[in-house]
């Protein structure tokens, strides 16, 4: 698969994100195998697939977490190094990790400004202002938030979420890798974060989106990735393609066109 | 868990629960004050046993300044620890770093560039390459650790043997003496103390100081409209606060200089001896004022500044704190470099205390200072643990070393009783831990 096609007028603009050739190998299993695919601004990409398809082992490459073994990445059209989580967020690349990714035993504003502490005049952490971004942040996402001092780990599942939410968002990214964004979340505050979604997306900034859940990606995404054994199936357009095709691509890893008409009778079995 | 009271309690008896909101509401760690309420329960209970020996102004004087030297360790084994790692090399780092200062005070200085005892500069200069020695050692350490990857077990158990070794090549293993008169203060005595006057001006400054930080904390709260202590308990922190400082400079103040070293003072300044004897009050001793002086500067590290944050948020999660863009690695080492300064700080104490370089100085500190921060509420599995309570710590197991000496408990004795609470204190945190967190 070569890179992906674009439609319509995203063709002549600078992809905001554009990875090319990706490989990530564990010990010789290609967990990524070649893969381009590219994001633009203002628009959400849907990554879907089986576990252990690669999505996650993609989106790792480009917040620093794991770096490539082969491939380049592209940042407004220039080369990008990306060797580690501070590159990427020096790049305007924020992630909402699958685990979280929370310091466990400090409470929400720490967490929040992780690595990117507010500081006094002297030098000293500035908690107070910390805690009062944090307070601001947390009525956008999740007003019901009030938990300010507890150490993250004795928070619940949905609150948790709010957190490494909150942090994605509040140092202004431009990209955004939303790994499995609503799987601890309930449906209100589902519902709170589709609309986050959709407003951040109105400010321009183009967002990654995995998720088991297919009618999550098909309500949010303008197009759709999908993979299957560590390479790209294909990148549809959202309009041009039914869930059942998309399922199609999925748990087979073909086109639409190339799947017989049994294959799909056993899929809907 | 220290926030976890207002969340945990049942409402099994009104009054259980007015004293835990009381409790609450002035915001007092409460696994600090079981501990104060533990070490108290060993002061009197040894006061008991041994007929009034231990609660003396003397032995109070002599535990705080046993206990400075492995207090101030243990400040820098609370970081280590929190962050998931471990030091064993420590008395090994003491025991080498002790005495090359002393080499540099006693041989180097003196006779090898040939400058003669007793330069003013002597102990700065001692101090100084003491200090840096310790930092390069504990930095090579830690960059092993945090770098190359290899365990820190590992890396600090290799550290233990090959500091210790090397004591032995300098001067095959013999004692070398005098240190500088000047650094010799450092280790404490009668000498090595402020005396009343000195120490009472230190006790009021402390009272002010404590006063200032409630009110400036009080102030930030309002600014960003948080919510604020009730005045009560604003009020009633800041009178015990200052009762302690000033009961213990009190305490410092009532232990006087021994009869022989008064009339030698008496005679050398003139002064008749009136027939009471001449008292002349101690006060502070000098490494009591380093271990607190470290003890506030290491709070201040591990809770005001980046680096601080840092080290708890990799204790949490390791994983999350690289992700969340902190160099972790760096971090690390820093910990190990913090660590080796302290080393040396505590090794210049006690050597200028024994008043010699030897080479068994500081041999098995590592496990009293390991047992001093884990006493003290540091947690193995990481990410928990405070700078007070380690020393803390230390104080409870120095207290418990001399009230057993007091009691003429045999040394083999002792161990297994300092084993026995060791671990018994550790469990018992441990459950009423997984008790809270339910």
């Amino acid at each position: 698969m070569t890179a992906a096609p674009t439609p319509t007028a995203k063709a002549t603009a600078t992809p905001l994100v554009d990875m090319r050739h990706i490989r990530v190998s564990f010990g010789g299993v290609h967990a990524v195998d070649d893969v381009s695919i590219n994001l633009f601004p203002g628009e959400i990409v849907g990554l879907v697939g089986g576990n252990g398809a690669g999505k996650t082992s993609l989106t790792r490459v480009l917040s620093g977490a794991r770096p490539a073994d082969a491939g380049e990445i592209f940042i407004d059209g220039k080369p990008a190094t990306i060797s580690n989580p501070r590159d990427a967020k020096a790049y305007g690349i924020e992630t909402i990790y699958q685990t979280l990714a929370l310091a466990d035993n400090v409470d929400a504003s720490a967490n929040m400004f992780l690595g990117r502490e507010i500081t006094t005049r002297v030098g000293t952490l500035d908690d107070s202002a910390m805690e009062s971004a944090t307070r601001t942040v947390m009525k956008r996402i999740n007003p019901n938030f009030k938990r300010f001092k507890s150490p993250v780990v004795s928070l619940s599942g949905g609150q948790r979420q709010s957190v490494a939410i909150a942090r994605a968002i509040y140092f202004n990214a431009r990209i955004l890798i939303m790994d499995e964004p609503t799987a601890a979340l309930g449906p209100a505050e589902t519902a709170q974060v589709r609309n986050l979604v959709t407003a951040l997306k109105a400010a321009g900034i183009g967002i990654f989106l995995i998720s088991h859940d297919i009618h999550d990606v098909f309500d949010l995404s303008d197009r759709i990735s999908v993979m299957y054994h560590g390479r790209i199936v294909d990148t549809v357009d959202k309009a041009s393609v039914t869930t059942d095709e998309v399922l199609g691509m999925i748990i087979l890893g073909k086109k639409p066109g190339e799947v017989t008409s049994e294959q799909l009778a056993t899929l809907r079995s | 868990m220290t926030q976890a009271t207002g969340v945990v309690d049942q409402p099994t008896a009104d009054t259980r629960r007015s004293i835990r909101s009381l409790l609450a509401s002035t915001e007092v760690d409460t696994r600090l004050l079981g501990m104060v309420v533990a070490l108290a329960v060993i002061w009197v209970g040894f006061n008991v046993l041994s007929g009034g020996l231990f609660l003396t102004a003397r032995n109070l004087w002599n535990l705080s300044v046993q206990s400075s030297a492995v207090g101030i360790m243990a400040t820098g084994m609370v970081l280590i620890i929190v962050s998931r790692n471990i030091d064993l090399s420590i008395g090994s780092i003491l025991g080498f770093v002790g005495y090359t200062m002393v080499m540099v005070q006693a041989i180097w200085i003196p006779t090898t560039l040939g400058l003669g005892f007793g330069q003013p500069y002597t102990w700065i200069v001692a101090l100084a390459v003491g200090l840096v020695l310790g930092a390069l050692i504990g930095g090579l350490q830690g960059w092993i650790i945090a770098y190359l990857k290899v365990p820190a077990f590992i890396v600090t158990l290799g550290g233990l043997l090959v500091w210790r070794g090397l004591v032995f090549e300098y001067q095959s293993g013999q004692t070398i003496a005098p240190v500088d008169k000047t650094f010799g203060l450092l280790g404490g005595g009668p000498t090595g103390s402020i005396g009343d006057v000195g120490s009472w001006a230190f006790g009021l400054l402390a009272c002010v100081g404590i006063a200032a930080t409630l009110v400036a904390g009080r102030r930030r709260r309002r600014k960003y409209g948080f919510p604020l202590r009730p005045l009560w308990a604003e009020v009633a922190i800041g009178i015990v606060g200052s009762a302690v400082v000033l009961g213990a400079v009190w305490v410092a103040n009532s232990y006087f200089w021994p009869e022989s070293l008064a009339a030698q003072y008496a005679q050398q300044h003139n002064i008749t001896v009136p027939p009471g004897g001449l008292n002349i009050p101690t006060g502070i001793a000098y490494p009591v004022f380093i271990m607190i002086g470290v003890t506030l500067v290491m709070t201040f590290i591990a809770t005001r500044l980046k680096f601080g944050r840092y080290v708890f948020a990799i204790g949490g999660n390791p994983e999350a704190a690289e992700l969340g863009g902190i160099n972790t690695r760096r971090t690390i080492m820093l910990t190990f470099v913090l660590m080796g300064v302290l080393a040396a700080i505590s090794g210049a104490i006690q050597s200028a205390r024994l008043n010699a370089g030897v080479t068994s100085l500081g041999t098995q500190n590592e496990l009293d200072v390991i047992a001093a921060a884990v006493i003290g509420g540091t947690s193995f599995s990481g990410g928990i643990g405070t700078i007070p309570g380690a020393v803390l710590g230390a104080v409870v197991m120095q207290s418990l070393r001399s009230g057993m000496i007091l009691l003429r408990v045999d040394s083999p004795i002792q161990d297994i009783v300092v084993g026995v609470v060791l671990v018994g204190a550790v469990g018992l945190d441990t459950v009423i831990r997984r008790r809270s967190s339910r």
